[in-house]
């Protein structure tokens, strides 16, 4: 583990570039949620509240031709990676003007522009895609890296071992990045798995790996800006497992039977933007009046409430649009 | 062999390492491919372009797919071998929530230019877990188009178009064919997906079909062209997308069908063929129209019972007789 001060790897520009982002997805999925209440979004919708500093820091690392897939869990990412807020939230709301002109939604964000290369609603089903996609860069000699997101859930599916195995073996440039947030789905991993850390699951691969606390941003910066450097040095695979807390239920309308909320004292302290924020004071990198910090969720917030009104004018595909789209040709 | 013979596996063989000469995006990936595969169908390409590009893999169909499915969408044109048709099971997943959706699930953003290559059918005495004949199961699926040669004249040209093909291809072969000496190909040259060959052509009743019944479908028609009745014998090739037009002209004119497979009778894909032409030439039927299919059961071992269970010409023989003797009273 790394000594260094959260100050000593993470600058003041840096450290409010991620701020931002992270504001923008707490922003865009509390917007989300409510918009799912009103069935104004469609499907089944996974936030990812609590996790928006691995969303951050990961993306934040990436060129724009680095490539990521993600799972069902996947607007941060999305955002993080470049994707227009705008055209996100038209794909959630199923319309024309959305990432995938309204045919993929929540789960299936796709921005090929921005190296956003797809998600899925089949737990585990992204990670072969991502090896095949790491596997391509290294034939062509290019030294694009892949990243593949997923949660504690896929690591117990067949996919998840049999994609490890293959990476390692072919030694490719793919970073996997776990956001374990200690639940599959209604359950906690320990209802799952006896292996208590994804690192040690796949310690018999021998591949750098390292779990690292999800809602410390700065560590999560160093942490992930040397894995990708590695990756695109050939030093791949490697896995960085993320600590976080899933602050929503499995699903937005999962009644959450299963778990108690956590207190506001308790949240705060594994709440990646209050984390961060705390830091930003501390630095002085921001003023203490509070009026920067504002001004981060105001922007966020307007940047929003222009992505629901571009969504709320963009008219649904007609249904020989969509059809139109089953085959490339 | 003679000059102007050929083998269906020695064409596949042929097919990839012209695909592999012509583009360097194509590479070949499955178990045990640089060694040639256990019916040798890509014996050598390892030797001409390494193993990089001819990948073994260890026994992980699911992770093998999905692997040529994101270097696909990453714009190589993987071909993936799953060793027997039998284990796609474990690449469903992969093979029909990622691959098949993937263009249209990204408005279009994606394209997924793969072609599973596999391999089917009954007749090897290997039991009903490396028999099966399971390609209805994929043409159900919206998104994948499926290739089934029935010769060695035509798998080189289907093949190349297949590789050659933006969306995911599942290419069924059928191991019963591999090793017969046939005629050479007069051109190797792509052929359109989703053109029917009209094998032989007859006014009395026609013949659909797939993969190692097209030739039981010739032998069928020799033996009722003796009778005096001319069968019109049509090979699809390509399940999706299917040539429909072709298959539905003919009925019309013979006003009797057959649609044969060997796949299992029961949800194979000779009932949708059935049901497209009662749709299409209702008017024109003489006679129910006649499926030959395996029967509803696992593919025996006893090597009597499995040339019982596979279906074969005197089958389609007795469907074309049926067909013709059609009275108007169903006593089967």
């Amino acid at each position: 583990m790394s000594t260094a001060q959260p100050a000593d790897v993470l600058g003041r520009d840096e450290a409010l570039a991620l701020l931002a982002t992270m504001w923008r997805i707490r922003c865009f999925e509390e917007r989300v949620a409510k918009l799912h209440r009103s069935l104004q979004v469609h499907g089944l919708i996974h936030l990812s509240i609590g996790a928006e500093g691995v969303a951050a820091a990961v993306c934040g690392a990436l060129r724009v031709d680095d490539h990521v897939y993600s799972g069902h869990r996947a607007h941060g990412h999305a955002l993080a990676k470049g994707a227009p807020m705008d055209r996100v939230m038209a794909e959630l709301m199923g319309r024309s003007d959305g990432l995938c002109q309204g045919l993929g939604g929540s789960m299936h964000l796709v921005d090929e522009a921005h190296g956003l290369m797809g998600a899925t609603g089949v737990v585990g089903g992204n990670l072969p895609l991502a090896a095949g996609d790491a596997m391509a860069a290294k034939l062509g000699g290019s030294d694009r890296v892949t990243v593949a997101f997923f949660g504690d859930g896929a690591v117990q599916a067949g996919h998840f071992n049999e994609t490890v195995n293959l990476a390692s073996l072919w030694e490719l440039p793919l970073v996997f990045v776990c956001e374990n947030n200690g639940f599959a789905e209604f359950t906690p991993r320990s209802a799952h798995t006896k292996v208590e850390s994804v690192c040690d699951v796949v310690a018999p691969y021998d591949f750098e790996r390292r779990t690292v606390d999800g809602a410390d941003v700065p560590a999560l910066h160093e942490a992930i800006d040397a894995y990708v450097a590695a990756a695109r040095a050939g030093r791949g695979p490697l896995l960085l497992e993320c600590l976080t807390h899933r602050r929503r239920g499995h699903y937005e309308g999962d009644a959450e039977g299963y778990r108690d909320a956590l207190a506001e004292a308790e949240w705060a302290k594994v709440d990646p933007i209050a984390r961060l924020q705390s830091l930003a004071y501390e630095c002085d990198w921001l003023e203490g009046d509070g009026a920067a910090q504002a001004a981060f969720e105001d922007d966020a917030r307007a940047e929003v409430e222009q992505a629901v009104a571009f969504a709320r004018a963009s008219p649904p595909l007609a249904p020989p649009q969509a059809a139109a789209l089953v085959y490339s040709r | 062999m003679s000059d102007g013979e050929t083998t269906f596996v020695k064409e596949v063989n042929a097919a990839l390492a012209r695909a592999m000469r012509d583009d360097e995006r194509v590479i070949v990936i499955g178990e045990d491919v640089a060694e040639g595969g256990p019916y040798q169908a890509t014996i050598g390409l390892a030797q001409e372009f390494g193993t990089e590009r001819v990948r073994n893999t260890p026994i992980s169909e699911a992770a093998v797919c999905g692997v040529a499915i994101g270097a696909a969408q990453a714009g190589m044109r993987p071909v993936v071998e799953i060793m027997f048709i039998d284990f796609i099971t474990l690449a469903l997943d992969q093979l029909v929530n990622q691959a098949a959706k993937a263009h249209f699930m990204s408005g279009g953003q994606l394209s997924v230019p793969m072609v599973l290559r596999t391999q089917g059918g009954a007749g090897g005495r290997a039991g009903a877990q490396h028999s099966q004949s399971l390609e209805a199961w994929v043409a159900h699926v919206p998104g994948l188009k499926v290739v089934m040669p029935s010769s060695a004249a035509d798998v080189a040209g289907l093949l190349a178009s297949a590789i050659a093909d933006p969306d995911p291809v599942v290419f069924v072969e059928n191991k019963s064919l591999y090793f017969r000496r046939e005629p050479a190909p007069r051109s190797r040259e792509p052929s359109q997906l989703g053109r029917a060959h009209v094998l032989r052509s007859g006014d009395d009743v026609t013949i659909v079909a797939l993969s190692r019944l097209v030739g039981e479908a010739a032998a069928a028609a020799d033996r009722l062209a003796s009778e005096g009745i001319a069968a019109e014998v049509i090979d699809p090739r390509t399940l999706v997308p299917l040539d429909l037009e072709t298959i539905v002209a003919s009925v019309r004119r013979t006003g009797r069908a057959v649609v044969a497979h060997e796949a299992v009778r029961t949800g194979g894909i000779g009932g949708e063929l059935a049901a497209e032409l009662q749709a299409h030439a209702f008017d024109y039927l003489e006679a129910p129209i006649q499926r030959v299919g395996a029967p509803f059961t696992p593919v025996p071992l006893s090597p009597s019972l499995e040339d019982d269970y596979r279906p074969g010409a005197d089958d389609v023989y007795a469907a074309a007789h049926r067909a013709l003797a059609w009275d108007g009273h169903d006593d089967a």
